[in-house]
């Protein structure tokens, strides 16, 4: 195992390494000159030179790339041009907004997608899976920011349920404000889930083991919680790391949709007013969790199922 | 030695794909009645981006103060803006940005993809290792968070949106082109090419290429949908179509801003955007059953 987590950690290492190569290379060697894409073409020769020398856009490119690396790897992020406050200390105040609605949509989506799966999948064929078929590929559809707007339109617009933006202050009226960006990610993920569910179960449901239990005459309560769905679940929580992903670029649109904060509006808000090093800040820092969920997962394999970290990986 | 080479004639004689595959699809389209559906729904909205100005009732940029942000009305269907603009108008509209993208970026990434994947498979070697990398590098980045980097590093515009989401979809392609190739390469036919003494890039073009469209073809469909929601994230976002030029994305966000006047905007724009890409997703579904038996139910 310890073997196992050494080749996992080199290989993140280098993963974080080429990620910020990538993240420079498309910030710097790209067409475009990089002071132009950054202030727009109406900008003055005086202050591209400004921005240019300010940025070291004048040194050699080998030197630009080592001392960007150097900082990104010291989570040194620069100041905003706009407002000057350390980008650090930004994004460090924001993320706790970012992390309590990737928690709270996960939960949601997990209590709400494994049993309509479940409920789809053991009456299959019936009104009952039909309709969940339908909502599932509707919610599968629809896009993150428009649920939310029509939630936003409907419970915080017209019945005054909810907040309409911002992120709150104390405990309960963040979880206020959490409810509704919440339940649209999570509803969204719930579709997710509910259709990887169904299929799994019924796959499963199909098996020699189940037939056995079922001809021992096991009830049949039994036979789906206990025998099918535990094998059910593998490929759903073999997903985790793929909603999480998926959440964490949802989560961007659904902070604009609900104005509130986090890292996501941190970026947006970088590449509106072209904050150069937010945005900068905003990708490697969007980059470096994607690094840090696939290596958790890849741990996470490795400790359930042996098989993997014996591979030779 | 020279008794094992082929006449090129008996390689030439490999049939192609077979013809069945495209009746098989227009069966399994015209079968289901959902399908079915979805294809028209698909052609209007082609028809609707291909007319888009002429058929609109009001210029989707005339802005009036005096009819801002009004409900519904026979005059304008939807309602207006918070500059008077007509909803309906800017949807219809706004529907070939959405389309424009929707096909062209898979097919730009199926394209590119093809090749570099279709070379990896056949050549391996180092060329292979280097592509592996990057693509399972690239591969554990959602499309979408992909597309909102290379796009917020680009910079906005609708070109830059195109090459955004091409390249965010270009690792999916690669690696289903290298799939397929490494399974074609194995076949006794190429291998009776390269004994026939065939060069490497004719055999690549008549006997692998021909074989692996039919994957990445679906594969193209499959991404058609997810194609267009990124482009309406994106110019949600701010980063694609600019303002005032209409896109479904840009409606909703200038939208957002103006719920209190009217959320009719929200909600026109973001229908037709779901209608489209479930329209889309359920062609995908149907395209990958009829050419991929394999994932039938």
């Amino acid at each position: 195992m310890i073997r196992y987590v050494g080749h996992r950690a080199l290989d993140a290492v280098l993963t974080v390494l080429l990620v910020l190569t990538m993240v420079f290379l498309a910030m710097r060697v790209l067409p475009g000159d990089p002071a132009v894409v950054a202030l727009g073409e109406t900008a003055t020769p005086e202050q591209l030179a400004l921005f240019r020398e300010r940025m070291g856009l004048n040194d050699p490119l080998a030197l630009q790339y080592l001392e960007f690396v150097w900082h990104m790897v010291r989570l040194d992020f620069g100041r905003s041009f706009i407002t000057a406050e350390p980008i650090g200390a930004m994004l460090a105040a924001n993320l706790p907004y970012t992390l309590e609605l990737a928690v709270a949509a996960m939960l949601v989506g997990m209590l709400l997608g494994v049993p309509a799966g479940v409920i789809s999948a053991t009456s299959r064929g019936t009104g009952v899976d039909y309709m969940a078929r339908v909502l599932a590929l509707i919610g599968f559809c629809v896009p993150e920011f428009y649920l939310g707007a029509l939630l936003l339109i409907a419970f915080a617009l017209k019945l005054d349920l909810f907040p309409i933006m911002g992120g709150g202050t104390g405990t309960l009226d963040r979880l206020h404000h959490l409810v509704l960006p919440a339940a649209t990610l999570g509803l969204v993920m719930a579709a997710f889930t509910c259709r990887l569910t169904r299929s799994a179960l019924l796959e499963v449901l199909r098996k020699d083991f189940v037939r056995t239990a079922r001809a021992k005459g096991a009830p049949r309560r039994v036979v789906i919680y206990k025998h099918a769905l535990r094998n059910a679940l593998i490929p759903v929580v073999t997903g985790f790391g793929l909603y999480i992903l998926s959440m964490l670029s949802g989560s961007i649109s659904i902070e604009l949709v609900f104005s509130r904060p986090g890292v996501g509006t941190v970026l947006v808000n970088g590449i509106l007013s072209r904050d150069y090093p937010v945005v900068q800040a905003g990708l490697v820092v969007f980059a470096f969790f994607v690094v840090v969920v696939n290596m958790s997962m890849d741990l996470l394999y490795g400790a359930i199922d042996p098989r993997i970290r014996t591979d030779g990986r | 030695m020279s008794t094992t080479t082929l006449p090129s004639a008996a390689v030439a004689a490999v049939p192609p794909a077979e013809p069945s595959r495209l009746r098989a699809f227009l069966n399994a389209l015209t079968e289901s009645r959902v399908a079915t559906a979805a294809l028209l729904v698909i052609l209007a909205l082609l028809a609707v981006a291909l007319l888009g100005p002429t058929i609109a009732p009001h210029d989707p940029a005339e802005q009036s103060f005096l009819a801002a942000s009004k409900p519904p009305s026979a005059e304008f269907w939807f309602g207006t803006d918070r500059y008077g603009r007509d909803t309906f108008s800017r949807v219809l509209v706004g529907t070939r940005y959405s389309l424009l993208l929707g096909l062209a970026a898979p097919i730009i990434a199926g394209v590119t993809g093809t090749l570099i994947g279709m070379m990896a498979g056949f050549f391996g070697g180092w060329i292979d290792r280097v592509t592996g990398r990057i693509t399972d590098l690239l591969l554990a980045f959602p499309a979408l968070l992909l597309g909102i980097l290379l796009a917020a590093s680009l910079g906005p515009g609708f070109g830059n949106l195109i090459a955004a989401v091409a390249v965010a979809f270009l690792p999916r392609f690669i690696r289903v082109a290298r799939a397929s190739t490494l399974a074609v390469r194995r076949e006794p036919y190429v291998e009776a090419s390269f004994a026939a003494g065939q060069r490497p890039l004719r055999i690549i073009a008549k006997h692998v290429l021909p074989n692996i469209s039919g994957s990445v073809v679906v594969v193209a469909t499959l991404w058609v949908a997810t194609a267009i929601r990124i482009e309406a994230t994106l110019s949600f976002i701010g980063l694609g179509v600019q303002p005032p030029e209409p896109s479904w994305g840009n409606i909703i966000r200038d939208g957002l801003t103006n719920l209190l006047g009217s959320p009719m905007p929200v909600i026109a724009a973001g229908g037709a955007l779901t209608l489209c890409v479930l329209a889309f997703n359920i062609i995908g579904d149907a395209v990958r059953d009829a050419l991929d038996p394999e994932y039938r139910e």
